[in-house]
């Protein structure tokens, strides 16, 4: 068995930092985004982890060995960068397009330049493709971005917030998602072409293996040198609003209270939010 | 009885390549971008060919423990003329946060509490006060010119979080030299006969991976690779694990010694809308909120500033709490009128080895160069190490292309005399010995240190004091020598206990320091500054890095200024008596390395602090 998996994995400000919305000459930004340290969107990575795990899993044959793609849109430099910290971890061939990335970006044209690009893959076989993405973004997610990139492609079968797939024999394929209630929808497909938008899966963070990173550099660097350069449109969209993850902090110095009455506060607190 | 972890002995994978570089910094920032620039000029060179690679260009690695390149802890006023040498047509405005020095300035504070002070130091405040209106303003006093030494006169203002990350943004995009983040380097290779009279490195061994905080393999055990280089390049910074082993393993030069240290902490702070001040804006100041602690403030462009003070181990007081000196430091009346009602936006600490040139160890060997702070290259009369780190990378990688074009080996003869030369007849080796005994007169007290370092920035180094410098663990003062000092110990321990605070807060308090006020933006506790400030975290599967040697002494030892000192609030009292160490909050400062008293040696500390992962993930500092 194998697959053509490709990854969409946007670069997105640390979620660790303290995150504030601005407003700029095109739309709502984020303040100071370009000083702030980028990372590989952390849903997103999840889905790569699971697809080099996948591909590894199901490598096919030498004539048709599996493939994992990780598409990715942001200034080249700084994907440069975020793929410094990536390379190391999982087996992939990078496909970087050079765009100004930044704020809240039309996930319609997003998508349809992720769709363009993934369809003018080379050697990229549509009926094999399995497209994985992230269900959400740590800072800058539509929601919707993934499931157009899907429709772009003409694949009807698609998944979100998945945290497993099991692959049968015949193609076909288990997948869990979850739904409301802290509850999983278990699915069966009857096969690829499909979109999966992860949750975060089941796998740890693999280590950084410095002989994968060196053989991921041989198809990267040439890659980002060749990038394609592109303008996101921006259809005239009006924001009604943005939000940004909130670090929500409270220190207080407590030396009567125990242990009960802490956690029934802080369970107070928590619903209150 | 040792309790470092001990070297697991397993197969490891094995890489060759040409050059592995330790640390990624402004020096080996100066020294990739030197063999980058020349490779892109003729790529074609036969010089530049691999020898374990044949028919590919040089496999140049270097791994940087930082999870990212912009993971820097310094805002820093350069005069730069050694980057501008790598860069003529730079312009500031081409990395984020740097500006031109605009405005330069020296302020004596006075102490507007009354929590600590000299006779001789509230006679001056007394003094100065008398012309209150005349000359002192906002309890400060400004120095009516600013002394040579200290000017950056057509300098810059940076971030050297983001001065990093422009520059590997440069060099990667070169194409010969990879640079690996999240990548702890373990220690050097030695050759299994070294001795102190042959000195040869074959490379580098990374960090385990996969294991417990004791180092035993666990889930998805990783041993770390030996990297195996004809040449490496030591730019680990002072307290950087590499250049601790090739110390350990060779000694320093006859009449050197690392017994200088500082800890240099700072917030990054918006400034509220309106600020006067202006980028490009440099204070310098002393007096406050100790005598013996300077600070400064850097003004970055879009109304950023860094503001920072520095604690040196001649200090002596065993109760070094920067973060809180830091916290009073911002609070002075010159400079809470800017920065009151600004937000911490960054925030971060990094030991400073202020040996200079008496700590300078041997510059190379069979196989390997060290470059930068860890090099001896600070230079703590003109408080310049940037320029000067830039410098010497810049230095090694001229003689590096001179070797390979001659296609000379690396050994420590040809590297001394191209690498070592071109130092040694550079402004780098002539600021370093006109700094070398500048700061002697500190360790006889503050007013003596000052008088010191005017002698020898005034006569370029002719005229300085002498002194007999002690090894740090000697420069800290026994705890409570006094009776007043055991009563305000004893107070403050009452106050410790029942607050559940720090010792070391808790004796600020006793002092006579103010409660700080916390107002959840820019005054916020020491936890909050981790994660709003530092945004510190650390990914499992990595050793505990600091080590405790010998954990009887560390239990008898009545101080404990490591946990005063620990700029993480990493290190905190056992129920045993001696310190906890959590790798989660480090933020890699290596100030555990030199604020320890029990030394088992006479000259270094009961602490171990090698390899590790995780720390800041702040690109701003």
């Amino acid at each position: 068995m194998n697959f053509h998996i490709v990854v969409c994995a946007g670069i997105v400000p640390d979620p660790l930092q303290t995150l504030e919305s601005t407003t700029a000459p095109n739309g709502p930004g984020i303040k100071n985004e370009m000083v702030l340290p980028a990372v590989l969107d952390p849903w997103a990575t999840s889905a790569l982890y699971e697809a080099a795990n996948l591909a590894a899993k199901n490598s096919g044959s030498p004539q048709n060995p599996s493939k994992v793609w990780l598409v990715s849109l942001g200034p080249k430099a700084k994907l440069q960068q975020v793929m410094m910290s990536v390379a190391q971890k999982a087996s992939f061939e990078l496909v970087p397009i050079d765009g100004p990335i930044g704020g809240f970006p039309d996930a319609q044209a997003t998508a349809a330049v992720l769709a363009d690009t993934i369809a003018a893959i080379p050697g990229l076989e549509p009926e094999r493709l399995l497209l994985f993405g992230g269900w959400e973004s740590a800072t800058r997610g539509a929601g919707v971005t993934l499931q157009l990139v899907g429709e772009r492609l003409g694949i009807g079968d698609q998944f979100q917030g998945v945290d497993a797939i099991d692959m049968h024999e015949d193609g076909s394929f288990e997948v869990l998602e979850r739904v409301e209630g802290g509850k999983h929808q278990v699915s069966v497909c009857a096969g690829a072409p499909a979109v999966l938008g992860w949750a975060t899966g089941n796998l740890a963070e693999p280590r950084n293996n410095p002989q994968q990173g060196m053989a991921n550099m041989r198809t990267i660097m040439p890659a980002l040198q060749k990038a394609k350069t592109v303008a996101l449109e921006a259809n005239g969209l009006n924001y009604v609003s943005v939000s940004l993850p909130k670090q929500q902090r409270t220190t207080r110095v407590e030396k009567n209270m125990n242990a009960e009455e802490i956690a029934r506060e802080i369970v107070e607190w928590i619903g209150a939010k | 009885m040792s309790s470092a972890p001990q070297p697991i002995e397993v197969d490891r994978p094995t890489m060759e390549v040409d050059i592995v570089c330790a640390g990624f910094g402004p020096a080996t920032g100066g020294f990739l971008t030197t063999l980058t620039r020349a490779w892109s000029e003729n790529p074609g060179d036969p010089a530049f060919e691999s020898k374990v690679a044949p028919g590919m260009p040089l496999q140049v690695m270097c791994y940087e423990r930082a999870d990212d390149l912009a993971a820097g802890v310094s805002g820093v006023v350069t005069r730069g003329e050694g980057i501008r040498s790598s860069f003529p047509t730079l312009e500031p405005a081409e990395i984020p946060m740097a500006a031109a020095v605009k405005e330069e300035r020296v302020f004596y504070l006075l102490d507007p509490i009354g929590a600590r002070r000299s006779t001789l130091l509230r006679f001056v405040d007394f003094v100065l006060g008398l012309g209150r209106k005349a000359w002192v303003k906002h309890y400060s006093f400004e120095l009516p010119w600013t002394p040579d030494f200290l000017h950056k006169r057509g300098g810059m203002v940076l971030s050297i979080g983001q001065f990093n990350q422009w520059v590997g943004s440069k060099l990667m995009a070169g194409g010969l030299a990879q640079i690996w983040p999240g990548t702890p380097v373990s220690g050097p290779i030695f050759d299994g006969n070294n001795g102190k009279e042959k000195r040869t490195v074959f490379g580098l061994r990374l960090a385990d991976q996969g294991v417990d905080r004791n180092g035993v393999p666990a889930d998805g055990y990783m041993p770390g690779m030996d990297v195996r280089a004809r040449l490496t390049v030591v730019g680990d910074g002072p307290v950087g694990a590499v250049g601790q082993k090739l110390d350990e393993q060779f000694g320093l030069p006859a009449g050197h010694a690392r017994r200088e240290w500082a800890l240099g902490m700072k917030m990054v702070i918006e400034l509220p809308e309106g600020s006067e001040l202006e980028a490009g804006t440099v204070w310098h100041t002393f007096g406050f909120p100790e005598p013996e602690i300077f600070g400064f403030l850097y003004v970055h462009p879009e109304r950023l500033a860094s503001v920072g003070i520095f604690v040196p181990s001649w200090m002596g007081n065993p109760q070094r709490t920067a973060y809180r000196y830091l916290q009073h430091y911002i609070q002075h009346p010159l400079l809470w009128r800017h920065l009151q009602h600004g937000t911490l936006r960054s925030w971060g600490a990094k030991s400073l080895e202020e040996s200079g040139k008496r700590g300078e160890p041997f510059l190379t060997g069979d196989g390997f160069a060290r470059i930068g702070e860890g090099s001896g290259s600070t230079n703590m009369l003109t408080g310049s190490g940037v320029d000067e780190a830039w410098t010497t990378g810049v230095q090694l990688g001229m003689a590096v292309l001179g070797l390979l074009r001659a296609d000379k080996p690396f050994t420590q003869e040809n590297l001394a005399a191209t690498y070592e030369a071109r130092r040694r007849a550079s402004w780098v080796e002539n600021g370093a010995r006109e700094a070398e005994n500048a700061r002697n007169g500190f360790h006889g007290g503050f007013f003596r240190g000052m008088v010191g370092m005017a002698l020898a920035g005034l006569t370029g180094g002719r005229l300085a004091l002498r002194a007999s410098i002690p090894p740090a663990p000697k420069q800290i003062r026994p705890f409570a020598s006094n009776v007043s000092g055991r009563l305000s110990v004893q107070r403050a321990a009452k106050v410790a206990l029942d607050c559940g605070r720090p010792l070391h807060d808790a004796l600020m308090s006793a002092r006579g320091w103010p409660e700080i006020a916390f107002d959840g933006r820019l005054l916020v506790t020491h936890q909050d500054a981790l994660l709003m400030g530092g945004k510190v975290q650390a990914i499992p599967g990595f050793v505990d890095h600091v080590v405790f040697l010998d954990r009887q002494r560390c239990i008898a030892c009545q101080d404990k200024t490591c946990i005063a000192m620990c700029s993480g609030q990493a290190l905190a009292l056992g129920e045993d008596g001696a310190p906890t160490f959590e790798r989660e909050k480090c933020v890699h400062c290596g100030a555990c390395l030199w604020n320890c008293a029990q030394s088992p040696d006479g000259e270094r500390g009961n602490i171990e602090f090698a390899a590790g992962s995780g720390g800041l993930h702040s690109a701003q500092n």
